[in-house]
């Protein structure tokens, strides 16, 4: 019963963050990158909510934008996992045989890589920014897509509506994009929300590690890694972005749970 | 048991090459060579020079061959040399791999020994006041970045506090300790990193744990221990428990990965000079040998914890050893 309540609360945070995000010009009180030394490390107060950094931009403002990278990398590198993953899932599951063993041993050999170790060593090649951090982390993330994919159309294959539809002359295409993917769909489209909260954990780490999102780009991650510098002093640094991101993963989690009960009512407690 | 481990091995050979393929394509498909680089900081070498390190490193010859050779190298267990300091990677990344490994057991441990009990007594008790104060730890943990919750230990218990070391696994006098001081003192460094390294895992096991535990519990199997008059506690730790533990092996053998991936994090907060570290200096540097050396290590580190964790499964349960695969 909670529980319903609680991915409520996940979707309704959700979207005051998209809106954060769309409206952040209007609702920023500063503009997030602008330097003012003589207000470098203030507490919270009313001029700047959230206190400021040590080149005295302000912490509310670039939270606010921050929540546009969060968001937008969220999205766009579980986008890229999902076309990957979907892709090359449904492939293996519907062709089964050699096509089949060949993707699912690299699916296998890709998960052998612990994540971060990866994502670094491409970072290290291409450099650090939001569109290669999207990119990247999408690009290391579509595995288990692919296995969900792959499970769901390989217990759909055999069903009788999918011999109805050969036997009215549907072509592989046809087959695989109007029936197996839509029927199997659904608890793939959990994993997608589930994966923007890792993405966001993702880049959160990276930007942190300072091999994200680059400064003067505001990125919750990013203001984390310059609130290092002055740890036991500028605490409003450290706390206040670190939790928006839980926050935003936690919410994201919650959706996916109820999503998740929505979708399998077995699951259910 | 033997055979079925001889089996497993030789399923890793296809994977291994598999890894060296891919870290060899990641830093060779990068715009550039190496060599340009090492170029970039030396403004008086000319094209001369450079085509001189290329034959150096081989990288004149055809991607295929470049990776056979290097390939050769990689199982004699030579990495190159790395571009910062001119050392060998392979004595850069072995020093700094017990650490790394130290505390990712250590971590497995406390996770294993901490979350097995929680996850019981949240079965057993479901819907209790404990339970749910699992469930909304579990949702947190999962939720909160490490290293922001490490940054928050290190501000309230090292900073503030003075509780434990800021960073680092040995204090300045280290070398003037006895043995146990020593031990006593990377303990008293390793505490908080263990603590953030096993927070997610902790959240993690102990809701499979309680899942596990639930669908045993209502199998038929209990209800007979319980109908033939056994107590409460021989039903559960002696009939529930030990199935339920079977698949906690699996995902502790999964979490693998993730603990290794979580190195890079918590031992650059903490400044401990594991793999992880390494890793981020080696990629602020464009170190390639160094970074190769790393990835493929730790995908091997992976595989090598994941068939431990097989190796175990298989051990205790012998459907698993004598069955169709």
């Amino acid at each position: 019963m909670g529980k319903n309540k609680l991915a409520v609360f996940g979707v309704g945070v959700i979207i005051i963050l998209s809106l954060a995000a769309a409206f952040a010009p209007f609702i920023s009180t500063h503009d997030p990158a602008a330097i003012n030394i003589k207000d470098a490390l203030l507490g919270p107060s009313r001029q700047h909510f959230l206190g400021t950094d040590q080149l005295g931009r302000d912490i509310f403002s670039r939270m606010i934008y921050g929540s546009r990278v969060a968001l937008s990398i969220g999205l766009v590198a579980v986008g890229i996992a999902a076309i990957i993953g979907i892709v090359l899932g449904s492939i293996a599951g519907f062709y089964g045989g050699w096509i089949d063993s060949l993707i699912m041993r690299f699916v296998d050999i890709m998960l052998c890589f612990p994540r971060f170790f990866l994502i670094l060593s491409v970072v290290a090649i291409v450099g650090p920014n939001i569109f290669n951090v999207m990119v990247i982390i999408g690009l290391t993330g579509w595995m288990g897509v692919a296995r969900l994919i792959r499970a769901e159309i390989l217990s759909l294959k055999s069903r009788d509506f999918i011999s109805a539809s050969r036997a009215l002359g549907a072509n592989n295409f046809h087959i695989i994009f109007r029936h197996l993917i839509p029927n199997g769909i659904g608890p793939v489209l959990v994993s997608f929300v589930f994966g923007v909260a890792g993405a966001i954990l993702t880049e959160a780490g990276l930007s942190y590690l300072g091999l994200g999102v680059q400064p003067p780009k505001a990125s919750w991650g990013n203001i984390l890694f310059e609130g290092r510098a002055v740890l036991g002093v500028g605490w409003w640094m450290i706390l206040f972005p670190g939790l928006a991101i839980l926050i935003t993963v936690l919410s994201f989690n919650l959706f996916g749970e109820g999503l998740r009960d929505i979708i399998n009512p077995r699951t259910r407690e | 048991m033997l055979s079925y481990i001889i089996k497993r091995i030789i399923g890793i050979i296809p994977l291994l090459i598999g890894i060296t393929i891919i870290s060899f394509l990641v830093i060779h498909l990068a715009p550039g060579k190496p060599t340009e680089l090492m170029l970039q900081m030396n403004p008086k070498a000319a094209l001369e020079a450079q085509e001189k390190l290329d034959k150096i490193f081989g990288l004149d010859r055809p991607l295929h061959i470049q990776y056979l050779t290097w390939l050769k190298d990689f199982f004699r267990f030579d990495f190159g040399v790395s571009f910062i300091d001119g050392r060998p990677v392979r004595d850069k990344i072995f020093e700094r791999m017990p650490i790394t490994i130290l505390i990712n057991v250590l971590a497995l441990l406390v996770i294993f020994i901490f979350s097995i009990p929680i996850g019981i007594k949240s079965a057993i008790r479901r819907g209790s006041f404990f339970d749910r104060s699992i469930t909304i730890f579990v949702f947190l943990g999962f939720a909160a970045p490490g290293f922001w919750l490490a940054l928050i230990l290190m501000d309230l218990f090292s900073v503030r506090l003075g509780w434990f070391p800021v960073s680092g696994i040995t204090s300045l006098d280290f070398e003037n300790f006895s043995h146990l001081g020593k031990i006593a003192d990377v303990a008293h460094h390793l505490i908080l990193p263990i603590f953030v390294a096993s927070i997610g895992g902790l959240a993690g096991v102990s809701r499979y744990m309680r899942q596990s535990m639930l669908n045993i519990i209502h199998q038929d199997y209990i209800r007979t221990a319980r109908a033939k008059g056994l107590s409460e506690r021989l039903v559960i730790y002696r009939h529930a428990l030990r199935n339920a533990l079977l698949p906690i092996i699996t995902i502790l053998g999964l979490s693998v990965p993730g603990l290794i991936s979580g190195s890079v994090i918590f031992e650059s907060v903490f400044s401990i000079p594991g793999m992880g570290k390494l890793m981020v200096d080696a990629v602020f540097a464009r170190d390639y040998y160094t970074i190769m050396g790393g990835l493929v290590l730790s995908a091997l580190l992976t595989l090598i914890g994941n068939l431990l964790a097989d190796i175990t499964y298989a051990y205790i349960d012998p459907r698993i050893r004598y069955g169709k695969k």
